[in-house]
């Protein structure tokens, strides 16, 4: 019983976090058609410069609001120089389809390599805001801390903050027109190019969350060949394609989803299977519904 | 305000779309462009609204250049384009359609006033502002399709194709829509059709492309009268 209890605690709470990776992907993907392979790069950049704002004022929020305003001006800045002009340069010929998803590659493994320059050998850490020791229920501790459940808490929250502008605000309904349709939206006279720009930055401060809320849950380390955010983006995208990478609802659900099978397999299996699960789920999702088990034209809509 | 286009040529890679053609439209006139398929006539309103690059000449609306533009700047100097065949947006609700063509106005209250009027024109689509538009007719999109492109307030309006798809007896009713929504609002039209004896019948004048080429530019009334154009373009 409490078994089953924490399996589900844990899946929710690791799910949360790729839930918000995949938000970061789904914006991408739907306001510029790029899988953006860099939002590994950049949530661990985002994650660093939180970790610099805790060394020196002793804030976790603090360092996660700056950390998600840096990954926003980071995003927004790739997407205005880098990609912009990419689009404009190899806009067409065999090379178009693939250029700007070999191109976040390579600005994955350029942020990484700068960030390795710069922090080198050095030892980061970030340490819990709360405790992440479990609550405990008559006698029973729970996989459940103060921790996990400012998690799972911040994670709603963010994606309340995204729902409520995308469905209730102009801004948001100029981020869906130009998603779905560019061209009646810019002959409506939405800034298609700006737009999409504010799309990469709500991706990036969405990336830059997902860093700074895993890091603690971990280990707390970073390094600038961090494993862990290798994993996050791995399975950030998995989660995104169960969502069918269209859809916001799609991305959070795909995301608990992914979390909860990993983590029954984790723990009523093996550990050693948790890997191959995640990638077959993906190759099954591909080949058996490729529109994502929850992206339907409906889910599409939100 | 008149609508000047002075030897324009649009190219498509190595085809050329538009070879070199001038016309005018008068303010409030409605203008028919009609002609065969691949005639040229979505390449000139795609290049009127700035979606596509003109090789050469110019096309002026009320002192604005319109070539070399972007449509989003151009839909704030007044000209609206409702493009060929699904020019709304099925994830979005009626509501939102078309509160996005009225998105950059700044009075809010002028916006909304705008919406009644297309409202009482348009009442079916009253009953289902907040529904998905993908659940509409042919005619009720079509319907808001013009109806978004009416919020950004335009004064030059360029529909393509608005009767694609629609059954005749919808055909002749919406264009006796769009005939009194601009006139009553004072806009000039262009409006391009496949379905040459109705555009023409509520035209003012009419312009029949041929391969990019103006092959006949005279009132409507003439044009139907003409017993070429009656030939080629009106069937009979």
């Amino acid at each position: 019983m409490y078994k089953f209890l924490n399996t589900v605690l844990i899946g929710i709470t690791s799910g949360a976090i790729y839930s918000l990776m995949a938000l970061a992907l789904v914006l991408v993907w739907r306001s510029t058609r790029v899988v953006n392979f860099a939002q590994a790069g950049q949530a661990l950049l985002s994650t660093y410069i939180g970790y610099e704002v805790i060394q020196n004022f002793h804030s976790f929020w603090l360092a996660l609001a700056i950390a998600m305003v840096a990954g926003a001006a980071v995003a927004a800045l790739i997407d205005a120089i880098f990609m912009r002009t990419l689009f404009k340069r190899a806009a067409e010929g065999p090379i178009a389809g693939v250029a700007p998803i070999i191109a976040t590659l390579g600005l994955l493994g350029l942020i990484r390599a700068l960030l390795g320059l710069v922090v080198g050998g050095k030892e980061a850490s970030i340490r819990p805001p709360v405790s992440n020791i479990g609550f405990t229920i008559s006698g029973h501790t729970l996989a459940f801390s103060p921790l996990k459940l400012l998690i799972v808490a911040s994670v709603l929250f963010l994606m309340l903050v995204l729902s409520l502008i995308f469905q209730h605000t102009n801004v948001g309904l100029a981020l869906r027109a130009s998603a779905y349709a560019p061209e009646i939206a810019r002959l409506a006279g939405v800034k298609v190019d700006g737009i999409r720009t504010l799309g990469w930055a709500l991706a990036g401060a969405a990336g830059a969350a997902a860093g700074m809320l895993q890091t603690p849950d971990g280990n707390g380390a970073l390094s600038p060949d961090s494993l862990e955010f290798s994993l996050l983006l791995v399975f950030g995208f998995i989660a995104a394609v169960i969502g069918g990478l269209e859809s916001l609802v799609g991305a959070v659900l795909g995301g608990l989803l992914l979390g909860l099978v990993l983590a029954f397999v984790l723990i009523y299996i093996s550990g050693s299977l948790v890997f191959i699960t995640a990638f077959v789920l993906l190759i099954i999702v591909l080949l058996v519904k490729p529109g994502g088990l929850i992206g339907s034209r409906r889910g599409r809509r939100a | 305000m008149t609508l000047v286009v002075t030897d324009l040529t649009v190219d498509h890679g190595a085809i050329r779309a538009i070879n070199n053609i001038s016309f005018r439209v008068e303010e409030g006139q409605l203008a028919a462009v009609i002609g065969a398929n691949g005639a040229g006539k979505t390449t000139l309103l795609r290049t009127l609204s700035g979606l596509t690059h003109a090789t050469g000449g110019s096309a002026s609306w009320h002192g604005t250049e319109l070539l070399y533009s972007k449509p989003e700047k151009l839909v704030r100097r007044g000209v609206s384009h409702v493009s060929e065949g699904k020019s709304v947006i099925p994830e979005l609700t009626v509501k939102e359609n078309l509160h996005l063509g009225a998105l950059w106005r700044k009075n809010s209250d002028e916006a909304h006033a705008t919406q009644e009027m297309i409202l009482d024109t348009f009442p079916r689509l009253r009953d289902r502002l907040d529904q998905q538009a993908d659940i509409l007719s042919g005619g009720e999109r079509q319907m808001l399709a013009i109806g978004r492109a009416l919020m950004s307030k335009p004064s030059l309006l360029l529909l393509d194709e608005p009767s694609l798809g629609l059954a005749p007896l919808l055909v002749a009713q919406i264009f006796q829509s769009i005939r009194a929504l601009t006139s009553q609002m004072g806009l000039t039209v262009v409006l391009v059709e496949q379905n040459a004896m109705s555009a023409l019948k509520i035209a003012d004048m009419g312009i029949v492309l041929n391969r990019g080429r103006i092959a006949a530019s005279d009132s409507s009334v003439h044009l139907i009268a003409n017993p070429q154009v009656r030939a080629a373009y009106l069937g009979y």
